[in-house]
């Protein structure tokens, strides 16, 4: 395997994830280096309760600002943004967010998918897509919308993921650049900044 | 599969030229979506299929519009924007003679359903006009008759429970084949019309603007333009409701608003 490296210039990270995502963004958020180049964009299944603290909770474990989105916040580099439940979270060509209540995809919303395929269309090869620890296979195609625009995926290793499932889907339905553990996709994700 | 950009931009221009359907200040990403999907959904073989079949069957265009426009709504939908709205909005009103609400882009109602409950609740619906509007007129044919899914009722009676309602749910409707009608004397104080936000103007002076998850669809300038319109529409002192993700951040009319708690509900102070 070549080294874990980006080639392309880097305007977004786009990670998805689903049971057992959390756990490991707790694990990969300390260890990102503040000051990073590029936004990165997180996008999670989760229960819609009216009053999440999430962003809150992934907040107390980085120096990073950590924002949910609201409706047409511009993409910042150097910001994670997290996807609100209960809308699909889409990017605009003018590189600001839209989000978007209509039904759900793979029974969920937001969707991996709609968010992959909306980023990729606005990054092409300048985006890197990430899919971690879930139970479904929801992600999969969006990652093959990535990798047609140029884009670098990236799956967790299934054995270290708490759900194999959704990372096992994507490194057999796409093709996938690098399959990492945390620490080296943290590692990974440093090294973009550096190379920019 | 997505439809290409340039694609997207015929269809815009074809809705509008032909049949007056102005999208083209809608939120990009979202509209590029909804119209692949429907592309991929009816199996069209090729784009200008597509695209003529929209030309040339007034019939598709109901299609079209359904499929454009997203109708997704629930009744007492953020439950603890309701009770802002009973413990805050409500009693500030409850002094006027005279109410007037304007729900902007109510798709199917449900909402409008909710506000009615709210009103007769605090005993102000006897001076209450709510008027409901949307683009599309299929939706409001659909809101007029009161007529709900029963299968939607639970999630709608624990969104009431924690909206702070006190009664039974289950008594503002008669429950049939699967359906539920709503109590007429709801619906006695409801206005229904088609009213375009892109297009149509100002029509009366409100003192409460609720217009939820419509915005998310625009771009900016259309937003910008649709909060404007809005603003001539809001007596001092009147307030206006947005939905959960939607902010007047970014709009000119920002400064004369003030934000009441964390809930998306902003007064007209100046």
């Amino acid at each position: 395997m070549a080294e874990n490296k980006l080639e392309n210039t880097c305007k977004a990270v786009i990670i998805g994830g689903s049971a057992g995502s959390i756990e490991v963004l707790l694990k990969l958020l300390p260890a990102l280096n503040p000051g990073l180049s590029f936004a990165i964009i997180i996008v999670l299944h989760r229960k819609n309760s009216t009053d999440s603290s999430l962003a809150d909770l992934l907040s107390t474990k980085s120096t990073m600002l950590i924002r949910e989105v609201e409706d047409k916040n511009p993409v910042t580099p150097g910001v994670i943004y997290l996807a609100p439940a209960d809308y699909h979270l889409l990017i605009e060509k003018e590189e600001v967010f839209s989000l978007d209540d209509s039904e759900k995809v793979n029974y969920s919303r937001p969707s991996l998918d709609v968010a992959f395929e909306s980023a990729a269309d606005v990054y092409g090869s300048a985006l890197v897509g990430i899919i971690l620890s879930g139970a479904n296979a929801d992600g999969t195609a969006g990652f093959n919308t990535i990798k047609k625009a140029g884009g670098t995926l990236i799956a967790q290793k299934p054995e270290t993921a708490q759900s194999s499932f959704m990372p096992q889907q994507a490194i057999l339905h796409a093709p996938v650049d690098f399959v990492l553990d945390v620490p080296e996709m943290a590692a990974f994700i440093n090294s973009i900044t550096t190379a920019n | 599969m997505m439809i290409e950009d340039t694609e997207i931009d015929l269809v815009l221009n074809d809705l509008f030229e032909l049949y007056g359907y102005d999208f083209t200040n809608y939120a990009r990403a979202s509209l590029k979506r909804r119209i692949s999907r429907l592309f991929i959904l009816d199996k069209f073989p090729s784009f200008a299929e597509f695209r003529y079949r929209i030309k040339s069957d007034s019939n598709y265009l109901k299609r079209v519009i359904e499929g454009l426009t997203v109708t997704v709504t629930e009744m007492f939908r953020d439950p603890l924007f309701y009770k802002a709205l009973r413990t805050e909005v409500v009693p500030a009103l409850a002094a006027k003679p005279f109410i007037r609400i304007w729900h902007a882009g109510c798709s199917t109602g449900e909402e409008v359903f909710s506000m009615a409950i709210v009103l007769k609740e605090a005993n102000l619906l006897h001076k209450t006009l709510l008027y409901a509007t949307d683009l599309n007129p299929e939706v409001l044919e659909k809101a007029r008759r009161g007529i709900f899914p029963l299968v939607q009722m639970k999630q709608y009676s624990e969104n009431y429970i924690e909206s702070g309602g006190k009664n039974d749910f289950s008594a503002y409707y008669t429950a049939q084949y699967g359906q539920v009608k709503f109590d007429e004397t709801l619906a006695e104080k409801m206005i229904f019309s088609t009213h375009n936000l892109v297009s149509d103007r100002s029509f009366n002076e409100f003192d409460l603007v609720l217009c939820r998850n419509v915005l998310i669809y625009f771009d900016k300038n259309l937003q910008e333009r649709t909060l404007n319109l809005f603003d001539e529409s809001i007596g001092t002192l009147g307030y206006l409701a947005l939905g959960s993700k939607e902010t007047l951040n970014f709009s000119t009319i920002k400064p004369k608003y003030k934000q009441l708690n964390k809930e998306k509900i902003w007064r007209k102070i100046s």
